[in-house]
């Protein structure tokens, strides 16, 4: 392999693993948030019960989305030098602003909340979480920003002088036409994964303790819990098809080529194309054994439109080489991504994505009235319904970026011409490595704690002590 | 003296300045990773555990925005100056990775040592604190050191405009940089036990004041040597003035703690650390990479730098918001200002895994 396979393989990694624990954080901000308000309001020691048990589950899988966001900042630079260095003026500033709007802002009142709840006055303690949140957001917003740049770059002009693009309108760069659909998508899955993970999380421990007792104190907590999570899910995903939709229409307009990918669509399709649900045999046009499809759908993703024609691989890639082939900062042997991988991670992402809405839906019902979900099934919906936002998640980014490719930036600069020169393969393949087992230790302690911390539950907590009358002695209320 | 714009000055200062907030609050968390075995033994494993936990909530509340510092200085850097942010992120690869992978198993340690029930976990997790401390001091001093004393830069014969970094890891390991590691390491270790001093109680507290005066003499030594070879290389006022400051409040700081004076000898360390940063930029200046191939090939801050467009944008953001991350974060550290003692950390929450169901 080359420094180039490495490099990109090591991003992929990286950032793959990292993106595991985003979105939760994001989305579990939001929804502690909100339980933290209710007690709040209502003052019911239930919703303190969970604000604090969904709050110790959230920081054991924020530790490490912090910890291996910090590689993120720095392997810009690392390994695509050449890149930041043509591209630093425009794609630089969301970075900074980044950390200088959110990650400061999550990080200090997350501290706060963390160690604040004998600190600090009710009100400001709640404020703390809702800051921490809204951080959470606000880092999205720029590092999405950042990335619709490179789906879509606008708000620049090269300058041949310093060979590089500098930027012309940074609004622009903000308001991107690419970011105005994903901002939105990425962050109400979020809020789906977060939800997601809280009903899984509640209906497991509603069925164990039923199991225990039909009467156990704790299920009413519980099934609160599960249908908040699952309404979150229900809604934050319809939310997640909506803008997706949008998101497609326009992915078609500015990168038809992903698009095709995504259906494998080699032959440009005159009108009514169909959209295959799967595909048996293999996807390089030449032989389907067996593709279910359904007509119109590809249309209507693409263009809004059942009847409007869809643009082929083969024409879109001679377009692509009479348009790119000639400068060497834009030259591929091809321009077609993986087709492979585009076409089964969109596929994947839809998939995981609707049947933790259906879970949603199906919890929804189950617990309605008093319903206890106690049928063996139900573990296992508890168990996984976490996971498939997550994954539906990183399907969506690796069908997103493999579907970028060869570009990295599309258009503008080949994912060839952005590697880092001076850095030889075996640097890249030492780095990599090294990451990548220690990413994998890392796991299995997150899993470890996240599966022990979920079993024991919402423990009852003591009522925090308001800090104008608090024993200024007596042991802090909660310490690493 | 060169052609720079005022902004680009701005920037570099206040690249300085987040370099500052890094260095003197990440230094006291590092100080206090560092000095996890030695101030955190007791007699008894339990009473070495309760003394480790009061040092790790001395900057639990902390330490994580401290970090940001770090990754605002990245931040800023690819923004205003992408030539030296690519030149350098990709030329000190090696040392990078080893100081990413330093502060994963240091963060991770302090967000997961408490959360284990087993002596076993707990001594795991300590390790990876005390080493991802000493290692991250250590390769931060050096690195920060190649920056300022040279390393191999040169004009990239391939792609226009770009400079490119022509050494190994090994050529980072050179005698001044190798000093300026150890250098940040015993000023981390001297400003650590100084901030233990000021933000704990009872047997620890007299123990870290009394250990800090010594490795302060010892980081007093180092810097002055350091300073001095740093400062005759690349001559400056700035950089003269900010290392005679840091000798004078370094002392100053020892001073005060001998006195018992904790909160004053935490201003001199953490002013010492604060002109040590200046008096490095001062002789960078106007250099964002000196070269060791001679001056044909120093990356200047000019050639570093982004448009005024860009540059302009980032300083109003960075005169809007810095103020308001400073306030709230004093805010913070006034919050969490009360002391710790032995008898104030809670019992551990034990949690053992419950039979599966």
């Amino acid at each position: 392999m080359t420094a180039l396979d490495l490099a990109r393989w090591q991003f992929a990694i990286t950032t793959v693993y990292h993106f595991l624990f985003v979105p939760i954080t994001i989305g579990l901000t939001g929804l502690i948030a909100v339980m933290q308000t209710v007690w709040h309001r209502t003052g019911n020691p239930e919703w303190l019960r969970l604000t604090k048990f969904f709050g110790k589950l959230f920081m054991i899988n924020f530790a490490l989305g912090l910890v291996t966001g910090i590689v993120q900042e720095f392997q810009f630079g690392m390994n695509w030098s050449l890149y930041s260095r043509f591209v630093g003026d425009i794609f630089g500033a969301p970075l900074a602003f980044e950390a200088l709007l959110a990650f400061f802002l999550e990080s200090t009142f997350l501290g706060l909340w963390i160690f604040g709840w004998d600190r600090l006055p009710r009100k400001v303690h709640l404020a703390t979480i809702w800051l921490t949140h809204i951080g959470t957001v606000l880092s999205a917003y720029f590092i999405l920003a950042a990335n619709s740049f490179m789906q879509n770059p606008v708000g620049y002009t090269f300058n041949p002088k310093t060979n590089r693009a500098e930027l012309d309108d940074f609004l622009a760069v903000l308001t991107n036409k690419v970011q105005l659909v994903t901002f939105p998508h990425v962050i109400t899955g979020a809020y789906m994964t977060a939800g997601a993970f809280v009903m899984g999380v509640a209906l497991y421990l509603m069925r164990k303790r039923a199991i225990e007792s039909r009467t156990h104190a704790d299920l009413p907590m519980y099934r609160k819990a599960a249908r908040l999570g699952a309404w979150v899910a229900v809604v934050a995903g319809l939310a997640v098809v909506v803008t997706g939709d949008l998101q497609g229409k326009v992915m078609t307009e500015v990168q038809p080529m992903k698009m095709a990918a995504a259906e494998a669509l080699y032959e440009s399709s005159s009108g009514h194309a169909p959209f295959s649900l799967f595909t048996i045999g293999s996807l390089d046009g030449k032989e389907k054994v067996f593709s279910l499809e359904v007509p119109g759908v590809l249309s209507y993703l693409a263009t809004g439109d059942v009847a409007k024609p869809v643009e082929g691989i083969n024409d879109l890639e001679k377009q692509l080489q009479a348009t790119y082939g000639k400068d060497p900062l834009t030259a591929a042997a091809s321009y077609t991504p993986t087709i492979w991988l585009a076409y089964w991670n969109f596929r994947l992402m839809m998939g995981a994505g609707f049947l933790a809405m259906l879970f949603g839906l199906m919890v929804l019902w189950r617990t309605r009235k008093d319903g206890l979900p106690m049928e063996k099934y139900w573990k296992l919906i508890g168990i996984w319904t976490p996971l498939l936002p997550v994954f539906a998640m990183s399907f969506g980014w690796i069908f997103t970026e493999i579907g970028r490719q060869p570009f990295l930036v599309n258009g503008m600069m080949s994912t060839e011409a952005g590697v880092s020169t001076s850095v030889g393969a075996w640097s890249v393949a030492l780095t990599m490595i090294l990451f990548t087992l220690l990413y994998g230790a890392l796991a299995v302690a997150e899993i470890k704690l996240t599966l022990r911390y979920a079993q024991r539950g919402a423990v009852p907590v003591a009522e925090p002590v308001d800090p104008s009358t608090r024993d200024a002695d007596a042991p802090l209320l909660f310490a690493y | 003296m060169s052609n720079l714009s005022a902004l680009q000055v701005v920037w570099f200062a206040l690249i300085a300045v987040l370099w500052i907030g890094y260095l003197t609050l990440e230094g006291f968390d590092f100080g206090v990773g560092m000095l996890l075995p030695i101030l955190g033994k007791g007699r008894t494993p339990e009473e070495s555990n309760r003394r480790r936990r009061v040092l790790i909530n001395t900057i639990g509340p902390v330490w994580d925005g401290n970090e940001v510092w770090v990754l605002t200085a990245g931040g800023a850097t690819f923004a205003a100056f992408p030539q030296w942010y690519a030149t350098l992120f990709s030329g000190y690869y090696l040392a990078l990775a080893l100081i990413l992978v330093a502060l994963i198993l240091r963060g991770m340690g302090l967000d997961y040592r408490g959360k284990g029930d087993t002596a076993l976990w707990r001594q795991r997790w300590d390790w990876c604190i005390t080493g991802g401390s000493y290692a991250a001091a250590l390769l931060w001093g050096v690195g920060l050191t190649n920056i300022v004393w040279g390393s191999p830069v040169k004009v990239d014969p391939e792609v226009t405009g770009n400079y490119i970094f022509d050494g190994t890891l090994f050529s980072l390991l050179g005698p001044v940089p190798l000093l300026g590691g150890l250098t940040f390491v015993a000023l981390f270790l001297t400003h650590g036990a100084i901030f233990v001093a000021l933000k704990t109680d009872g047997d620890i507290r007299h123990e870290a004041r009394a250990l800090s005066v010594k490795t302060g003499v010892v980081a007093a030594g180092l810097a002055v040597v350091l300073l001095l070879l740093v400062n005759t290389k690349h001559s400056s006022t700035i950089g003269w003035a900010g290392a005679v400051l840091a000798a004078v409040c370094l002392l100053a700081g020892l001073f005060a703690a001998l006195k018992g004076r904790e909160g004053w000898a935490f201003v001199g360390t953490f002013a010492t650390i604060a002109f040590a940063v200046v008096s490095y930029f001062g002789a960078l200046f106007p250099n964002a990479m000196p070269s060791s191939l001679g001056s044909v090939n120093d990356l200047t801050l000019l050639a570093a730098s982004s448009t005024p467009k860009t540059l302009t944008i980032m300083t109003w953001a960075a005169v809007v918001f810095t103020p308001v991350v400073l306030v709230y974060t004093a805010w913070t550290y006034w919050v969490f200002r009360k002391r710790i003692a032995v008898h104030h950390i809670p019992d551990e929450q034990h949690v053992t895994a419950t039979v599966r169901g």
